[in-house]
């Protein structure tokens, strides 16, 4: 058994190829995802002890609020200089160097724009000097207030040479600097994996990066000879007191590494899910080629069982085929998934500006997730169709192979039960919509319901094809396509089916998001009094800014009522990571705005007064009157009386604290400005005046209202895009399930094709029929994607209806796009089978058994 | 065999001194040896030989299904040998019908659908009169609407004769009709086939094996060892077994070499 098995295995290699190239594209993108974020970690690690590398031990002030790598910028704690004065006393203490290094230094590039970056910090540092790292280009350090020196991606991407004017932003807004020196790194080098670094002096970097003279970010110690970094950690850790962590060199750079670890891993989960969407569509090939072959061995397996086979021995038979074709596809697809995540990551390394890549590793989660899952997911699929090859009867052997039509009662019914059951998870999940168990609930429920669908399609699969067939009805190609497509619905509605859960997914992600863009939108068009808008490209890790100033001069310009502006920052609010808001003049934002008060009042706030929105103060448990504590980014935690609450999303913030406030906030200048016009004063007569005011912040712009709103939503369609592209993969797997079922359909119709030709069908006509059977396969799988995704999107928004997403959007243009994009992706599958089966050798064909 | 000038309308098939050579080196065979045999309009042809005599080869290549290594083949005044596919498929399509033993239908389509088949690739419509002279010849006019999976081996067989016939060709090849049906459906469909030659002077060239298939026609050749050693007009069932049991004897003892090159492509 196990002979024939492999015999007939080897006889059909094609066979083996298709229903292997699945697998191995699933296993890629999985074993591709952790080779990816094992050489960016270790290629990170690599890069941070390379940083501490002429570090013995450092001293670090904890944040006042952390905050995590995905979430945005933490600002680092200071070290006051009496600190630094104490550090140097410890014995064995060689040298202690006081560091500042603070991201945020943005450089104002040759076009007047910011020099771009890809999340990577644009740090502002304290110059202390070359050493064994950092090595001077050219020029020199800076030594007077209003010189700089930058690194060589700096001078690179700005085009800078020493002696250059150039104009920094930072906490303070836009100052003028000379370039005096330039700057690289040991092994040539022009950035510490594509970090900008711009060096003022000292005093200029303590005012600049972190808001005030006499600190530091760090202290860095070398040791004395015949001290270890341990012991000197462990005398100035005592010296300085608990306030610090202190760190050797090494711990400093496992520490930052471990930061970036965290994000890291997260991405590599969000990557691992679209792997999974991709093996879960492989499944559906998988199966569909494994009933295909035992179809067409029917005779073959029949008459194993009539020369005394038992069924234990034909299942054993089709998995024992799953088996070899996992596991070499399973390798197969490691060997590329290595490639891949190699390839990738030297494209984030380009892409981040230069992060120097560890060697590529195998790492061993990737060999054994990639095994496993190959292995496991062909066996799985292979299950059905083993159990069906168990049930031909012996005297198949002897008979005509048929392919029966079985009747699809038993599916149908079964389709239903499972459809329901995803529909009733899915319908829990959303209903809850808080809580840990929520998104595997959801996610679930979208996986059974994707089941249940696809058991249900055999049997809308006949009259959809045949209407759908119905538009190539004009020629008999086209007519002989349409038949061939709706001959096997099984066969049909599977590979369509494939086609339909990444399509469905990008639908159903593409009707929430589109449907939440447009309720904020129109949210903001019915709120929003202020004509003009301040603001700029929304960045994670460091919005834009601008100069306060603008608002006060804005605000005496003729046609003008009022100016008022937002600055922001992450704060520990009673405890809890919030997002928070400070107000140039509380009273004046409220009616430039149109914020709506539900209690209190919105009057300029006092220094110890905030307002918060009534749904944030209903979740706190706060009412007006009380108290909240506050942690800044900077300073002590402050007391605020809540003496207002506003309704929500009549201001585009949480919390709102006092001016007075944002000298503590992370960037203390506003994000946002909002400018309301006098009655009747048009909008072209004041934007070209404050667009003026904005030259020296040129991270953003003054625009009318409608550009502000889109701003803020331009972010949802990026996350689109994202995932369009990750479900990409899911979507290539399914093409490659169409371009399987045709060879496989054809093989199977040999004969019948040899006499299409003998009777005088051309090559031309003969492709186009194939071409006709997978354009309406795809169209059909895109259809029933549409349809399947815009009703799961139709259920989240609906679910959401309480979280302020009351619009529900379908996304014609892009439901229309995707029905077009498979019907050519149809004509690509079918360009391979199309042309073997135009080649067909008629004679061969013809008597073909 | 009379002798007939080279363009005279009256020949639908010719071959000219053909050869045909598979494999090389070791491995050769050589199915045909030097055929030379024309088919003329009205006539209805039996081909008939023992297995490996290549009787089937001989057809493949005068239907355009295959190519002779050497020697050439006309259909009407059309020179087969040296063209391209293009031309073959228009010539099969218009010129040539066809009835092979597996019946091979499409199983998607209707009987009418199947019978309208070369019509349809052509992109041309039936000529009404004819069409119902044709299903009424197959007696098929209550079963148009069926499949094929619903219709007898005779019925299915007859549905490949309508569609050999529905587009008039030059000449029908038609290979071991008979074989897959039982007597009395044999007896039909051969019957039917001289109809369509008596009545419609339709050409037919018919490859068998049986004596009595044979003997409905109006000329046998027969083929041994890729030649052709003999010729009946008008023959009985008697006969052709006489001539055939001749051969076996005149074949048995010098060569059995090619054993199997009636069927090349099975092999695949």
């Amino acid at each position: 058994m196990l002979r024939s098995t492999l015999k007939s295995l080897l006889a059909r290699k094609l066979r083996l190829v298709l229903s292997g190239i699945a697998v191995i594209l699933g296993v890629m993108s999985v074993s591709g995802s952790f080779v990816l974020t094992d050489t960016l970690s270790r290629s990170f690690d690599a890069l941070f002890s390379d940083v501490y590398s002429t570090t013995d031990v450092g001293v670090l002030a904890k944040p006042k609020v952390s905050v995590a790598t995905v979430d945005g910028v933490e600002v680092p704690g200071t070290i006051p200089a009496a600190t630094l004065d104490k550090v140097r006393t410890v014995p064995g203490v060689a040298t202690a160097t006081g560091r500042i290094a603070a991201d945020g230094a943005r450089v104002i590039g040759a076009d007047g724009k910011v020099l771009a970056s890809v999340g990577t910090p644009r740090l502002g540092i304290n110059w202390v000097g070359e050493d064994d790292l950092v090595k001077l280009t050219a020029g020199r350090g800076p030594n007077a207030d209003g010189e700089i020196a930058v690194n060589a991606a700096v001078a690179k991407a700005a085009k800078l040479n020493v002696g250059d004017q150039v104009g920094v932003l930072t906490l303070s807004p836009k100052q003028q600097f000379t370039v005096v020196g330039v700057f690289g790194y040991s092994g040539d080098r022009d950035s510490l994996g594509g970090v900008q670094e711009v060096a003022f002096t000292e005093p200029v970097a303590q005012k600049l990066m972190l808001g005030q003279s006499g600190l530091y970010s760090e202290i860095r110690v070398a040791a004395a000879d015949g001290t270890t970094p341990a012991q000197l950690r462990d005398s100035v850790a005592s010296a300085v007191g608990a306030d610090y962590s202190v760190l050797t060199g090494d711990q400093l750079s496992e520490e930052a590494a471990g930061d970036l670890q965290t994000g890291l891993a997260f991405f590599n989960s969000i990557l691992l899910g679209f792997a999974a969407v991709a093996l879960f569509v492989g499944v559906f090939l998988i199966l569909n080629t494994f009933s295909i072959i035992v179809a067409q061995r029917t005779r073959e397996l029949a008459l194993m069982r009539a020369l005394g086979a038992n069924r234990r021995q034909l299942i054993g038979s089709v998995l024992l085929e799953a088996l070899v074709i996992g596991f070499i596809a399973a390798v197969v697809g490691l060997i590329l998934g290595v490639g891949v995540g190699a390839a990738l990551a030297s494209a984030f390394s380009a892409f981040s500006g230069g992060l120097e890549l560890a060697g590529v590793g195998v790492p061993p989660s990737a060999v054994i997730s990639a095994l496993v899952v190959g292995v496991l997911v062909t066996m799985i699929a292979a299950v059905l169709p083993a159990l069906r090859a168990s049930r031909i009867p012996p005297v198949a052997a002897m008979q005509d192979v048929a392919n029966p039509d079985r009747p699809l009662t038993k599916i149908t019914i079964a389709g239903g039960v499972v459809t329901a059951l995803g529909v009733i998870l899915l319908g829990v999940g959303l209903a809850a919509a808080t809580g840990d168990s929520v998104l595997p609930t959801i996610m679930g429920g979208v996986l059974v319901t994707f089941i249940g669908i696809a058991m249900l399609t055999p049997l809308i699969s006949k009259p959809v094809v045949s209407v759908l067939g119905r538009i190539f009805a004009w020629s008999l190609p086209g007519r002989l396509g349409r038949l061939n497509a709706g001959r096997n619905p099984r066969r049909t509605a599977i590979t369509a089916a494939a086609l339909m859960v990444g399509i469905a997914l990008v639908t159903g992600i593409t009707v929430t998001i589109e449907s939440t863009k447009s309720s904020l939108a129109g949210k903001a068009e019915d709120t929003v009094r202020a004509q003009l808008v301040i603001s700029g490209d929304q960045n994670p890790s460091w919005p834009p800014s601008f100069d306060a100033s603008v608002l006060d001069r804005a605000a005496t310009l003729p046609g003008v009522r009022g100016a008022a502006g937002l600055s922001y920052d992450l704060a520990q609010v009673n405890g809890e990571r919030r997002p928070v808001n400070a107000a140039t003049d509380l009273a004046r934002l409220a009616d430039v705005y149109g914020a709506v008060p539900a209690a209190g009042t919105l009057t300029t706030l006092r220094p110890d007064q905030a307002v918060m929105s009534a749904q944030e103060a209903a979740e706190r448990g706060v009412s007006v009157g009380q108290t909240v504590s506050v942690q800044l980014s900077r300073g002590p935690v402050h007391q605020y009386t809540l003496v207002g609450t506003y309704e929500e999303d009549t201001l585009p913030a949480a919390y709102v604290l006092p001016a007075a406030a944002s000298a503590d906030f992370g960037n203390p200048q506003p994000i946002y400005g909002f400018i309301r016009l006098s009655d009747g004063v048009p909008v072209a007569q004041v934007l070209p005046q404050v667009q003026a005011l904005l030259a020296d912040s040129p991270e953003v712009s003054a625009a009318d209202r409608s550009v502000f709103i889109e701003q803020q939503t331009s972010g949802f369609d990026q996350i689109i895009m994202m995932i369009q592209l990750l479900l990409a993969l899911a979507i290539l797997i399914a093409v490659l399930g169409v371009v399987n079922t045709l060879a496989l359909s054809m093989l199977e119709r040999t004969r019948e094709l040899g006499l299409l030709r003998a009777v005088g069908l051309s090559r031309a006509q003969t492709m186009r029929m194939v071409t006709v059977e997978a354009v309406v396969i795809s169209v059909f799988g895109a259809l029933l994607g549409v349809v399947v995704g815009a009703l799961l999107g139709t259920a989240v928004v609906q679910a959401l209806d309480g979280e302020g997403i009351t619009e529900l959007v379908l996304p014609w243009g892009q439901m229309i796009t995707y029905l077009l994009v498979a019907g050519l992706v149809g004509v690509v599958a079918a360009i391979l089978p199309a042309i073997r089966t135009a080649r067909l050798n008629v004679l061969g064909a013809i008597t073909h058994d | 065999m009379t002798v007939i000038e080279k363009n005279d309308v009256a020949v639908a098939a010719r071959a000219g001194d053909i050869w045909k050579v598979y494999g090389s080196g070791a491995a050769e065979v050589t199915a045909l040896r030097g055929v030379t045999a024309e088919f003329r309009r009205g006539q209805f042809t039996a081909i008939m030989g023992p297995s490996g005599s290549g009787k089937s080869t001989l057809m493949h290549c005068l239907a355009g299904l295959d190519v002779a290594t050497k020697g050439t083949v006309h259909i009407g005044d059309t020179e087969l040998s040296g063209q391209g596919d293009k031309v073959l498929t228009r010539l099969r399509r218009d010129k040539i019908g066809f009835i092979f033993q597996q019946f091979n239908l499409l199983p998607t389509l209707s009987a009418a659908e199947n019978i309208r088949l070369p019509l349809d690739i052509a992109g041309t419509k039936p000529d009404p009169q004819w069409w119902d002279t044709v299903i009424d010849t197959v007696g098929l006019r209550d079963r148009l609407s069926h499949r094929p999976s619903q219709l007898s081996g005779g019925q299915q067989q007859r549905v490949a004769c309508a569609r050999a016939l529905i587009t008039r060709p030059e000449v029908i090849f038609a290979d071991e009709p008979t074989g897959n049906l039982d007597s009395r459906s044999g007896a039909e469909l051969l019957k039917f086939l001289q109809l369509s030659v008596r009545e419609h002077g339709q050409t037919i060239v018919m490859v068998t094996h049986d004596a009595v298939a044979a003997s409905y026609a109006d000329r046998v050749v027969f083929l041994a060892d890729g030649q052709i050693v003999s010729e009946l007009d008008n023959p009985t069932a008697e006969a052709v077994l006489d001539t055939m049991k001749r051969l076996d004897v005149l074949v048995a003892a010098p060569r059995q070499s090619d054993e199997n090159v009636t069927a090349p492509a099975a092999a695949r």
